[in-house]
């Protein structure tokens, strides 16, 4: 232990010395312009509405995170059931699931119920959320393509 | 290093210098990590592993990267069987042995290709479950499994339907094994977990699941009908032993979830944050606990009739339901439960029960509670005065609003033959050993 803490020391001293020997300090880089546009675009509004209805459905079970919880509730991130097909996805929304989905080569034991009494615009706005948060970004859902999945039955 | 040291600059000096004396601190007292134990070799880990112990315990971190590591027994030589949730290289019972003395396994095979949660020895046998039988290997000397062939199926047929399918057993030591047998359900609603769906009456899963069932363990292929409901009314005892100074079966329960989700009207977040309590109970046979009828509210410190049923969150009910020795906070999610009968732990210990609390999910958004193993001091066959945390730290952070964000979580706990408590973590793939070192913390 003494061998690496010393060896550790002198290594580090090492590289001081060398930025001394080499002397001339470099000038710090030129700090770059401000852009003109100080602030960011808004967020769209299924964000923020999306986030509203996420708080009061989904996340007691798939967490603040979108992490879910290993073994009984999926989770929302890297899995292509959110941000793949969006059918699929609406069709989960509104009649749940509780079938034991594998989610990564994982199975979850809790079941999901649907939501059918949301609304099609609420349903747009949740999925278009959880399509572009916890790392995701897929192009958002519209009320009437879940109208469509409604439709279908 | 070829460079003359006085032509270095002084802050640097300072440092060389620094740490040379800071290595003679070090090993002039005795290479600091290395404390006295009952059994000189051990070495505590630095900073207890993470965990957090009263003061003259220690924490050795025996083994990690094991994937799920569930329930665990620890045998008369040490060795450590631990049954994992999902096999890892198609072996779903590890054996980890400590050759060396120091505390940290540095020996690993492997037997079983089914994940599970139970597992538990007894003097001839290796008992081990999955979500639906009981399986039994022969123990030789020193109690291994030397002939994993060997296996003989216990207990078959057992239901299991997604949710609560783990299959956590107990041991009397006179012949007979209990077993969880979890409710598929969160409250017997029509629809699970589904707003605006009633409950069930009578709930028709308790005559095959929701309670503990008890069967022999020298007869094979025994299913339902060769065994007993011994305890109905319990939603999912994933922790429970075995008493073997009171000779009495004691459970913990996972409470139901979702108030608020399921009757917004009655409950709004904080108070579904908060209710119901996690119970421990006494079990003879016969009891019913009250699940799906009735929950118990640790506030009220009274059994309150389900919404489901009926409920307002105020009406009480389940007359005919038993009572809990304790209850304990909300959601999080009692895993393991062990009396300790050993020698090493001073004595307010013995013949007290440690309880290792998995940690809730869904006290979401508020914050997550548990993720510690308690402890509830017992006389004369009774709790004592109030449960305390024993071992805290498994999550890794002060404060936790998703499981996932959790280094450890604790899960199963065996005592081992000197007296040391074993903690298995299955969300850090983690075993802890905790031994009294009779020294107090510096």
């Amino acid at each position: 232990m003494v061998l690496c803490i010393a060896v550790g020391t002198l290594y580090s001293c090492n590289g001081v010395k060398k930025e001394a020997r080499e002397g001339t300090e470099q000038p710090a880089a030129a700090e770059p312009a401000l852009t003109e546009k100080s602030t960011p675009d808004p967020l769209p509004e299924y964000m923020e509405k999306g986030k509203e209805l996420y708080g009061q459905h989904c996340l007691v079970c798939h967490q603040a995170t979108g992490g879910g919880v290993t073994g009984l509730n999926p989770p929302l991130k890297q899995t292509e059931y959110v941000v793949g097909d969006k059918e699929r996805l609406i069709s989960i929304i509104i009649n749940g699931s509780n079938k034991g989905l594998e989610v990564n080569g994982m199975t979850y034991s809790n079941a999901m119920p649907g939501f059918p009494g949301l609304s099609n615009e609420d349903i747009a706005y949740v999925t278009s959320y959880i399509r572009n948060s916890f790392g995701n970004a897929a192009d958002p859902v519209t009320a009437s393509e879940v109208e469509a999945v409604r439709k279908k039955g | 290093m070829i460079h003359k040291f006085k032509t270095y600059p002084l802050k640097c000096k300072i440092a060389v210098l620094f740490s040379i004396l800071l290595t003679l601190a070090v090993v002039s007292c005795g290479e600091g990590e290395k404390k006295e134990t009952q059994e000189p070799g051990l070495k505590i880990s630095p900073d207890n592993a993470g965990i957090k112990v009263p003061d003259g315990f220690g924490v050795i971190e025996v083994a990690d990267s094991l994937g799920a590591p569930r329930h665990i027994a620890v045998n008369s030589s040490g060795g450590i069987y631990v049954k994992l949730r999902q096999p890892v290289d198609g072996k779903g019972i590890l054996y980890l042995e400590d050759t060396d003395g120091d505390g940290i396994a540095d020996s690993k095979t492997g037997f079983g290709s089914y994940g599970g949660t139970g597992i538990d020895l007894d003097e001839t046998h290796l008992y081990a479950s999955s979500d639906e039988e009981v399986f039994r290997y022969p123990l030789t000397g020193g109690q291994v499994v030397v002939d994993t062939a060997a296996v003989d199926t216990v207990i078959t047929g057992l239901i299991a339907r997604r949710a609560h399918a783990t299959k956590s057993f107990a041991l009397d030591g006179k012949g007979n094994l209990y077993v969880n047998i979890g409710a598929y359900s969160n409250a017997c609603q029509e629809e699970d977990r589904t707003l605006g769906s009633p409950g069930m009456k009578p709930c028709p899963i308790l005559d095959s699941a929701g309670g503990i069932w008890m069967f022999r363990t020298d007869k094979t292929l025994q299913s339902y009908g060769d065994g007993l409901r011994y305890a109905t009314g319990l939603r999912n005892v994933v922790g429970l032993d075995y008493n073997k100074s009171t000779d009495q079966l004691y459970v913990t329960q996972h409470g139901r979830d979702q108030l608020n989700t399921l009757f917004p009207d009655l409950y709004d977040q904080e108070a579904s944050a908060d209710l119901p309590a996690e119970t421990f109970y006494a079990i003879n046979e016969g009891d019913d606990a009250g699940w799906p009828y009735i929950y118990y509210d640790h506030l009220k410190k009274e059994k309150i009739l389900s919404p489901e049923y009926g409920g307002d969150g105020e009406q009480t009910a389940g007359e005919d339901a038993i009572d809990p020795l304790v209850a304990f906070p909300a959601h999080m999610a009692p895993n393991a439960l062990l009396f300790y009968t050993g020698d090493m732990f001073p004595d307010r210990y013995r013949n007290g029960a440690f309880i290792a609390f998995h940690g809730s999910w869904n006290r979401a958004p508020e914050e997550q509670e548990g993720y510690y193993v308690a402890f509830v001091p017992f006389e004369s066959g009774v709790p004592v005065g109030d449960w305390e945390v024993f071992a805290d730290g498994f999550a890794g952070r002060d404060t936790i609003y998703s499981p996932d964000e959790a280094a450890h979580r604790p899960t199963g706990l065996a005592q081992g033959p000197d007296g040391s408590l074993y903690v298995s973590d299955d969300s850090g793939g983690t075993i802890f050993r905790i031994v009294y070192t009779k020294e107090e913390a510096e």
